[in-house]
């Protein structure tokens, strides 16, 4: 059978079942990738260090937001979550900046974004298919902080119950629970930070200049939330409600400001989806 | 439109600002033909194909691929076209085996079952199995152009749209990628080939279009767009301003000296009657002749002699 014969088979071109396919390629591409590795090594650095540090001088030092490092002596857990909270300032919007600018640049970059397009890969599916790829990778990242700080804590200072910020104590086990409910928070936020990444994304051939940009967003937010002549503002920032994940390791867990974080996490996330589709579905590929 | 064109596009139009990159092409590339898309840097050809493929929106005008509206129909249709445009572009960090798969995974009509056969299969067409595991980083100019081409052919497809799919080859590759035109030709695909090289047009297109200046100056069949160029008499003489002025005398116009004879574009006399004419005024006629223009003077003729891009 000759190669028309065979497409002439099929004349009308059959779409198949959905997929993971191009999504696991996606997943590939990142994890994949030397550079994105060694970034991932880099936010796995962090906990180890501080662990160490603090076995060593035995007494902590401070940090923004809820400070964790006080306690981490008494338990290893706390390892884990001053690790997140030391790397939510910086660390992680940086590693989330990155990946989610690379998305369309990166492939507009290096000329691939025509190919693709041209496979055909429907636009719409693929900013979704981006976009998937980048929460899971800011879920990833966030994960890989807690787990690993988790068990570079319990190794170096043991297990044990939890002290609350309220006072409480809670079991190791129900520590847990909260630690994994701080993981999806703050990996929500970060996809709403992987959200405007996106959109940059399809502004620009650039994926370095664009992840800067971003990143540059991310602390300018930070510092914005840390003016109080400017209070009125603060509730609309993206980072403002990052650091409200401490009202989960509170008895009983306040919920205002994690519901409002998730609210503003989910308004971020739809306008800057939107603006990227609005962007990217009609613009002219001459990369 | 007709169905049996593989291509065809009515008025299609693309301004950048206020320039017009294309403007109002109508190409009708028939099914099953291996067509020549010619024309000098910078006259529109890449953005005619950008257009062709929807990369690139139209301003103006409408076109179909394999009797489908694009860009409405570009899901049912692209699979079934492949393309290289504007050279090769891969992920220099994955193996030329790796990018077809994650092209093969993007592509929601491709059988997962056979993805692997079928990206060996298209890199031993293209000569590239002994490479396949090499990150692209590592390619040369030609393996990384195979590449694009073995991406061209990772399923069964009723039209190729290649741009410059020679670029950087060395002349072995060029050989195997002229067979590798005609056997897929063969096979009843279609194939659009955007190209500066007239010797490789000569060799394997049966129809030919040809830009300038966003516009498509000429479109026919090639032995038709021959017939259509007129021939030239060429005489050798000792004495050519002699010769010059019975060829003007015969009617012929254009009519050229050089050191060594003239020439004139012959219209319709015989050229015998030329020879005889020459003869008969006492011109020493050293060697007659009839040049048809070769596709080069022709391609000349219609895109000008400058040799600065299209603006």
């Amino acid at each position: 059978m000759s190669v028309a014969d065979l497409s002439r088979a099929g004349a009308a071109v059959r779409l198949r079942r959905p997929n993971p396919r191009f999504l696991r390629s996606e997943l590939y591409l990142i994890f994949g990738r030397r550079r994105n590795q060694v970034g991932l090594a880099v936010l796995a650095a962090l906990p180890v260090i501080l662990a160490v540090s603090v076995r060593l001088g035995d007494e902590g030092g401070g940090g923004d937001g809820p400070n964790f490092v006080g306690s981490i002596t008494e338990n290893g857990f706390f390892v884990a979550l001053a690790a997140l909270s030391l790397e939510i300032a910086l660390f992680l919007p940086i590693a989330v900046s990155a990946i989610s600018v690379d998305t369309v640049a990166g492939e507009a970059n290096i000329g691939t974004l025509r190919y693709l397009l041209a496979v055909p890969v429907a636009r719409t599916r693929l900013l979704a298919v981006k976009y998937t790829a980048v929460a899971i990778f800011a879920f990833a990242a966030t994960g890989l902080v807690a787990l690993w700080g988790l068990l570079v804590g319990v190794a170096v200072f043991g297990a044990g119950p939890v002290t609350l910020l309220s006072g409480d104590q809670i079991s190791f086990a129900e520590g847990l629970l909260r630690l994994a409910a701080i993981w999806v928070y703050l990996a929500i936020g970060l996809s709403a930070l992987g959200a405007i990444g996106l959109f940059v994304s399809t502004l620009t051939e650039q994926p370095i200049g664009g992840g800067i940009a971003v990143v540059m967003l991310s602390v300018a937010s930070f510092i914005l939330d840390s003016i109080p002549q400017i209070e009125w503002l603060h509730p609309y920032l993206l980072t403002h409600w990052w650091l409200a994940f401490g009202d989960l390791l509170r008895q009983p867990v306040a919920l205002d400001g994690i519901r409002s974080g998730l609210l503003s996490a989910a308004a971020y996330i739809l306008i800057f989806t939107s603006a990227a589709w609005a962007r990217f579905a009609g613009r002219d590929v001459t990369s | 439109m007709a169905d049996e064109l593989a291509v065809a596009s009515r008025g299609l139009t693309k301004r950048f600002g206020r320039q017009a990159a294309v403007d109002g092409i109508d190409l009708a590339v028939p099914r099953g033909a291996v067509y020549g898309f010619l024309g000098p840097n910078g006259s529109g050809k890449t953005t005619t194909i950008r257009m062709l493929l929807g990369l690139v929106r139209p301003t103006a005008g409408t076109h179909e691929l394999l009797g489908a509206p694009m860009p409405a129909g570009a899901g049912q249709v692209l699979p079934r076209v492949g393309s290289l445009v504007e050279g090769p572009a891969f992920h220099p960090y994955l193996s030329g085996a790796a990018n077809l798969a994650r092209l093969d995974a993007a592509d929601r009509t491709a059988e997962p079952g056979s993805a692997r056969r079928r990206i060996a299969t298209a890199l031993d067409r293209v000569g590239l199995s002994a490479a396949a595991d090499k990150r692209y980083r590592a390619y040369s100019l030609g393996m990384r152009q195979r590449l694009a081409l073995a991406a061209a052919l990772l399923a069964p497809r009723d039209l190729l749209i290649l741009d410059e799919p020679t670029n950087g080859l060395d002349p072995q590759g060029t050989r195997e990628v002229r067979s590798l035109i005609t056997a897929l030709a063969a096979d009843g695909a279609t194939v659009m080939l955007s190209t500066h090289l007239l010797s490789e047009v000569e060799q394997i297109c049966g129809y030919v279009g040809v830009m300038h200046l966003g516009r498509l100056v000429a479109q026919a069949s090639l032995p038709e767009l021959r017939a259509r160029a007129e021939p030239r008499v060429r005489v050798e003489t000792d004495r050519p301003e002699d010769a010059a002025r019975t060829l003007r005398e015969l009617g012929l116009s254009d009519v050229e000296t050089a050191r060594n004879g003239a020439t004139g574009r012959l219209g319709p006399l015989a050229p015998e009657k030329v020879v005889a004419a020459l003869v008969h005024d006492g011109v020493g006629v050293r060697g007659f002749g009839v040049v048809a223009p070769d596709l080069e003077e022709m391609f000349v003729s219609l895109t000008g002699e400058g040799f600065d891009v299209s603006g």
